[in-house]
């Protein structure tokens, strides 16, 4: 057991952290620091030529196998990377959707034809992808989505909809998990469809949220046609893509995530000093358990990271959404209790909010998305600790 | 960076988990626990002379393993785990971190080997009536007449103290009992002119005892380390004592996890394991979280003992608060959800409750460690 990184390891850091900065201004000065949470639809345009810049320059899809374009970077290089990204500004990426999901699905499940046509733009920046699983009526339950796709004369005509589709107006691709089959229920005779964005069949609708903004859609399907051979997996076979999908996130991202919540934490910790709320002895108190909580979260993902090497998801890998969520959404709450009365005042009318207050606004959502702090429980006392599954009930969709 | 045990120290894990299983079950705890010495002497000679612990962090040229910290907190994880009573923290982690921080080398070449072989129990007398571990909270002086000292005061809170041979005493020079001087004595348990109190403690496993001292006459050979430079040593041994309880918090939390999923699988009410119940499985999910994320901040504290002070203080800061509050909530949560057995004295839940609860206190409670973690953000 040890924490000092390779003589290697530091070697990429430093290759890593001098092309960032390098690379980081000029043109791109302006994406430094945008696009996160609640900044996500900001400044499109220079950040999809930032992505493109990456791309090119053999910086995106890193720990994809070297036969598909990446690097086939270890984790801890991954973790490097992420922390390096993170601490020189680098905007919030639009193509993750695409790095992190859609292909290494297709790498892993889809078809040779599938990945000469779909994996290169992904890298460079070309296509981006986003996600087609939730529906109006399937949330936590996935396995109840009823979006259906029907094979017409060598196309799937698919309709229905989805829903908390992030990044959908700027995607040319969606991945669908769909209905292929008529009498299909549940897991069974589901398939995983790409789909093209660009077509009359798709209609996307913005969801205004909690902030004012919308960051999510609804993406309509009306007869919206996919060609028979974007099936990733075989028909029938899309329940197991899609966790598959779910499993391909090792958390190489999540010190990355950290160090902007340590970003954040720093900024609520000067107005705390400046504002004089840190003398109050709760405040202080809260602050010491946050920056406490946050270390341990490192301390977890390190662990996370070095049990990782199996492939598998370990155990602490089942926690880390629970933790972070909740932490993160406390320091929500920290942030509007340290700003006090000023905690209600935005920053221009009509409604336009601070940085801290979307924050506070938008962390409602981190126990909510990619399975709720619930469902979270439930997998982690069934899959962890044995515990009995929940009883299904009755209604067959 | 690699952030998990290797094969050798997973060996070294297992093969203590499976010798406390044997010789820490139930009814041994509870033998010890009522002992006069509480803890069973025999056992304390087969730890140091089959399994080498004592030695755990002696150098070899004293007869020990020469390990680190990540050892010893694996090891430590599994004697909290088992509920192990023995006064394996005071001696080793306290005792053999003093020894080897401040000894001069005939202090090492005598005490240390005879705790590799099991014959010294050590223990240390820093803290009295007002339980701080704070400078002025130590009121015991000592004066100095030529080469001898004599040494007055109360000490409390001293673990095992009616059972240790070797103390190490902490007291501050009587002339100038307000600057930062403070120096350590090793005082023979068997010496005359102190009396030693055993108090009753809730916590049975963690016997506690009050030292008196009235005019005992030492000499320079009992000092440890530099007359005045006692305050650095103990710093430092404060934050790898209060680690030393977080790894034994860590396996308490964990056996309180184990115990509890196993009970409610096998309880049954309204027709169905208890375990089935949602309020029941998403308790049982927050504690997952507490334990694990507990563990890592242990693990993580271990491997920077060997760092700056203020790196270490830190990061056991972090653990000691953090796992304090991790093996409270799973026992009084092991309570919960065991329901009527658990407030009974013969199931080994309430044994867990109680040294959950003796050791948030020992080595600073959570909220002086969070007073510590707020002092280094600079609030």
């Amino acid at each position: 057991m040890h924490l000092e990184f390779s003589k290697q390891e530091e070697l990429f850091r430093e290759e890593v952290s001098s092309w960032l900065s390098k690379n980081l201004k000029g043109r791109f000065k302006s994406v430094v620091g945008r696009g996160g949470s609640g900044d996500q639809t900001e400044l499109l345009d220079e950040r999809v030529e930032w992505e493109k810049h990456m791309g090119t320059s053999g910086w995106t899809c890193i720990g994809w196998p070297k036969e598909f374009g990446g690097r086939n970077a270890s984790i801890n290089e991954q973790v490097i990377f992420y922390e390096e990204y993170t601490k020189a500004g680098g905007p919030g990426r639009i193509g993750h959707i695409g790095e992190t999901l859609a292909g290494p699905t297709i790498i892993s499940f889809g078809s040779k034809e599938q990945q000469e046509r779909f994996l290169p733009k992904i890298r460079l920046g070309e296509e981006y992808w986003c996600q087609g699983y939730s529906e109006p009526s399937a949330g936590s339950d996935l396995s109840s989505v009823r979006t259906k796709a029907e094979l017409v004369k060598g196309k799937w005509k698919i309709n229905g909809q989805k829903i908390w589709t992030s990044l959908a107006k700027e995607s040319d691709w969606i991945f669908v998990l769909c209905r292929t089959s008529k009498k299909s229920s549940g897991r069974d005779g589901l398939s995983y469809i790409l789909v093209n964005m660009s077509q009359p069949g798709i209609s996307i609708q913005p969801i205004k949220q909690i902030t004012g903004q919308s960051e999510f859609n609804e993406v309509f399907f009306d007869n919206a046609e996919a060609e028979e051979d974007h099936v990733v997996g075989e028909v029938g076979n899309g329940w197991k893509v899609a966790m598959g999908t779910l499993g391909f996130e090792r958390g190489t991202s999540t010190l990355g995530q950290q160090m902007a919540f340590e970003q954040e934490f720093n900024t609520i910790l000067k107005i705390a000093k400046d504002n004089g709320s840190s003398e109050i002895p709760s405040i202080k108190n809260q602050l010491s358990e946050a920056w406490i909580g946050l270390r341990i979260m490192r301390f977890n993902a390190l662990r996370m990271l070095s049990n990782s090497s199996d492939g598998l998801l370990s155990k602490e890998a089942m926690l880390s959404k629970l933790y972070w969520a909740t932490w993160h959404r406390n320091l929500g709450k920290l942030a509007m209790d340290v700003l006090g009365m000023e905690s209600e005042i935005g920053d221009k009318l009509p409604y336009d909010l601070t940085f801290l207050q979307k924050m506070f606004l938008f962390t409602r959502s981190d126990t909510i998305y990619a399975g709720t702090n619930q469902i979270q429980r439930n997998i982690i006392s069934e899959r962890a600790l044995g515990m009995p599954k929940e009883p299904r009930g009755d209604n067959k969709t | 960076m690699e952030f998990a045990f290797t094969e050798e120290q997973e060996i070294l894990r297992d093969t203590a988990n499976s010798f406390l299983e044997d010789f820490s079950d139930s009814q041994s705890i509870r033998k010890a626990m009522e002992s006069e010495l509480g803890f069973d002497p025999a056992l304390w000679k087969r730890m140091a002379n089959e399994m080498g612990w004592l030695g755990i962090l002696v150098p070899e040229n004293y007869g020990g393993l020469g390990l680190s910290w990540v050892e010893l907190v694996a090891l430590m994880e599994q004697m909290g785990k088992n509920l192990l009573c023995s006064p394996f923290h005071p001696t080793v982690c306290l005792g053999v971190s003093c020894i080897l921080d401040a000894g001069n080398e005939e202090q090492k070449s005598t005490f240390l080997p005879q705790i590799v072989a099991g014959d010294l129990i050590v223990t240390l007398a820093c803290l009295e009536s007002s339980g701080s571990w704070l400078l002025k909270g130590i009121e015991t002086t000592f004066k100095k007449n030529g080469e001898e000292y004599c040494l007055s005061g109360v000490k409390r809170f001293i673990p095992y103290g009616h059972s240790s041979d070797l103390i190490i005493v902490a007291a501050k020079d009587e002339d100038n009992a307000n600057s930062e001087d403070l120096s350590l004595f090793l005082v023979r348990s068997d010496h005359p002119n102190i009396s030693i109190q055993q108090l009753v403690t809730m916590d049975q496993t963690r016997p506690q005892a009050e030292l008196k001292l009235s005019n005992l006459k030492l000499s320079k050979s009992n000092l440890l380390g530099k007359e005045g430079d006692g305050w650095e040593v103990l710093k430092k041994v404060r934050s790898l004592g209060a680690l030393g309880i977080a790894a034994d918090q860590v396996g308490g939390a964990q056996k309180c996890l184990d115990m509890t999923c196993k009970y409610v699988l096998e309880r049954e009410q309204f027709g169905r394991k208890i375990g089935s119940f949602q309020s029941i499985k998403h308790r049982l999910a927050d504690m997952m979280v507490l334990v694990e994320s507990a563990r890592s901040s242990v693990y993580y504290a271990s491997c920077l003992v060997k760092e700056e002070n203020h790196k270490l203080e830190e990061a056991t800061s972090i653990a000691k608060s953090y796992c304090s509050e991790a093996y409270f909530k799973c026992a009084s949560d092991s309570i919960q959800l065991h329901g009527g057995v658990g407030f009974t004295w013969e199931f080994d839940v309430h044994l867990y409750f109680k040294r959950a609860k003796s050791s948030e206190v020992a080595f600073g409670s959570p909220q002086i460690h969070k007073d510590k973690i707020a002092n280094f953000l600079g609030i």
